[in-house]
């Protein structure tokens, strides 16, 4: 059922010129159950990114434990799809190219890995537009190919690290429902980090809550709504679901702007 | 990293008003996805367009062969110095027929391409290397920029001193000026690949030897090109300084030693020889250049 554990982790950065290393999550305990789609929010600088490099094997945790099905983690692998904000495809290749990047990586003979890449493509709405390059293609767009190249090796984990922060509302709003599409397609587990509420209520089964620097998880609220039918936002339920991760995080984000001007004044 | 960009990703909700916080990237975006609309393609110049732009880009040079046949004729610059652009015309014509021209067009370009394409197979490598191993390259980089700002024209005397004034010393002269801006360029590329680039390779359990191959090369490609055109220039410039000090043949030899027996036409005609093919180099290297680079367009 689970299918990822933290465990009492921590992760600290020795920083130039400071002595004194610095504390980016402490003692974090989340689990993902498996096929779920788990929402990650938390302040400014509270150490989702570094929760979720963590998960993906980029960087080792100071301390504690991530297990994924019961292994512990040691390294990235396929097993895990990585989706960044800033789409971080590979200006070179073609998108078609860019979706057989991971597919290379785990060995999948050439002609197959087209295959899989085309499809992919056309899952994420794409069809047709494998021989452009990214610079030819809208924000949107870019994001689409960076979501089918981590489909396409086919993980069973789904990281993403603000992917729809850098695109207009319009495009957010039909991507998020895409993904929700592809997801239940798919049925891989997703862990999806964003700063905004709506998209963490809208987007997500449960929403994990995490508290300002030095990042643990403060609450997970579960939301459930009796449909999804018609929209989705202006249901009662929506409201309710929000105010309440709004007020969890108000608390935080405050505490984390006084901690700043902290860190602003000890600093001169 | 000095000047580290603000990524969209490094703003957040609660840092920006209300209007920014939304800013759209891609208006032309509609609901619904099928409707985004790529970035247009491109196009192709029209003939009108590109005759005008050739008709405006050679008005300068147009002018200034009108005023070298003009102004020698009508007394203004000595035509015993600076003759005719037509009388240059003759005297390369016939420099040409008699064959002294290739004769001496062929050493230079030999000795220069020996020269550049030594420093490619030398530099390139190396400065993979060099960039690859970021505390060699740490170590290494004070060394390089002060032999970049060494001018090779001021050591040429020591590589005399040591190789003597045969033909090594002309190559190796010409391959260590161009040697600087491939390696240079070379491990830059290498040291600024986008992290993120790298990043995104690694969580796809891509292990050194796939990074190299797969992201920092390709990724470097373009400004090591950029370094290759920059080398091809210094290969042409160096080489006519040390033709001039010490040589039986090649275009540096022909200008100085038709300047030395007043054969002022003929030293003119190596002159304009000389720029021809420094500008049909850098042509073709400009093009090689674009080739490798057109994913580098935003
Ligand atoms: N490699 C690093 N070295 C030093 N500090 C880091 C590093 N990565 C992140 N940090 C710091 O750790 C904190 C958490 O960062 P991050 O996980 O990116 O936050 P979030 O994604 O929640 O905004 C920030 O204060 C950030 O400056
Ligand atoms: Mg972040």
């Amino acid at each position: 059922m689970t299918k990822i554990s933290i465990r009492d982790v921590s992760k600290t950065f020795q920083v130039r010129d400071d002595p004194e290393p610095f504390t980016a999550l402490a003692g974090t305990d989340l689990d993902v159950r498996e096929g779920e789609f788990l929402t990650l929010v938390g302040p400014s600088g509270c150490g989702k990114s570094t929760l979720l490099d963590l998960i993906a094997g980029l960087t080792a945790p100071t301390s504690g434990e991530i297990r994924i099905d019961g292994t512990p983690v040691t390294g990235p692998g396929l097993d895990r799809g990585v989706v960044f904000q800033q789409y971080a495809l590979f200006p070179w290749r073609t998108a078609q190219a860019n979706v057989e990047f991971g597919l290379e990586a785990k060995g999948v003979p050439r002609k197959e890995r087209a295959r899989r890449a085309r499809e992919h493509l056309a899952l994420v709405g794409l069809a047709g537009f494998g021989e452009r390059y990214p610079h030819e293609l809208s924000g949107g767009m870019r994001q689409r190919v960076a979501i089918a190249r981590s489909l396409a090796f086919d993980p069973d984990v789904l990281l993403m690290d603000e992917p729809f922060a850098a695109l207009d509302a319009q495009t957010r709003e039909s991507l998020q429902e895409e993904l929700l599409r592809v997801w239940e397609h798919t049925g891989k587990t997703v862990v999806f980090i964003t700063h905004g509420i709506d998209e963490a209520v809208y987007l997500g089964e449960r929403v994990a809550v995490m508290t300002s620097r030095p990042g643990r998880v403060k609450e997970v609220v579960d939301v459930r709504f009796d449909t999804r039918e018609g929209d989705l936002r202006a249901h009662p339920a929506f409201g309710e679901y929000r105010h309440h991760v709004w007020s969890l995080l108000r608390e935080e984000v405050a505490a984390a702007q006084v901690q700043e001007r902290e860190v602003a004044t000890s600093h001169g | 990293m000095a000047d580290q960009k603000l990524l969209p990703g490094d703003v957040h909700w609660y840092d920006l008003p209300d209007e920014a916080a939304d800013a759209p990237d891609d208006a032309a975006n509609l609901p619904g996805g099928a409707a985004d609309v790529p970035e247009e393609r491109p196009r192709r110049r029209l003939p009108g367009r590109w005759l005008r732009r050739a008709a405006t880009n050679s008005t300068a040079i147009l002018l200034l062969l009108a005023a070298w046949e003009a102004l020698p004729r009508l007394g203004v610059l000595d035509p015993v110095f600076v003759p005719p652009l037509s009388e240059d015309l003759v005297a390369w014509y016939d420099l040409l027929v008699t064959g002294r021209l290739p004769e001496h067009l062929g050493a230079s370009v030999a000795r220069s391409l020996a020269g550049f394409g030594l420093a490619i197979v030398l530099a390139i490598p190396l400065g993979l290397l060099i960039g690859w191993y970021r505390p060699v390259a740490d170590f290494l980089t004070p060394l390089l920029e002060l032999f970049r700002n060494t001018s090779a024209v001021a050591l040429l005397p020591v590589f005399t001193l040591i190789l003597g004034i045969g033909e090594t010393t002309k190559v190796t002269f010409a391959l260590y000026a161009c040697a600087w801006p491939i390696l240079l360029n070379t491990i830059s590329g290498v040291k600024t690949v986008e992290p993120l680039l790298i990043k995104s390779a690694r969580s796809m359990g891509l292990g050194p030897a796939g990074l190299f191959q797969k992201v920092i090369l390709p990724a470097a490609v373009p400004t090591i090109f950029t370094g290759v055109r920059l080398a091809g220039a210094h290969s042409i410039l160096v080489l006519l300084f040390a033709e001039m000090v010490g040589a039986k043949a090649g275009l540096g030899y022909l200008i100085l030693d038709t300047q030395s027996s007043f054969r002022i036409p003929d030293m003119y005609a190596g002159i304009i020889t000389i720029s021809a093919l420094g500008v049909l180099f850098n042509l073709l290297l400009v093009g090689v250049e674009r080739r490798f680079s057109t994913w580098r367009t935003t």
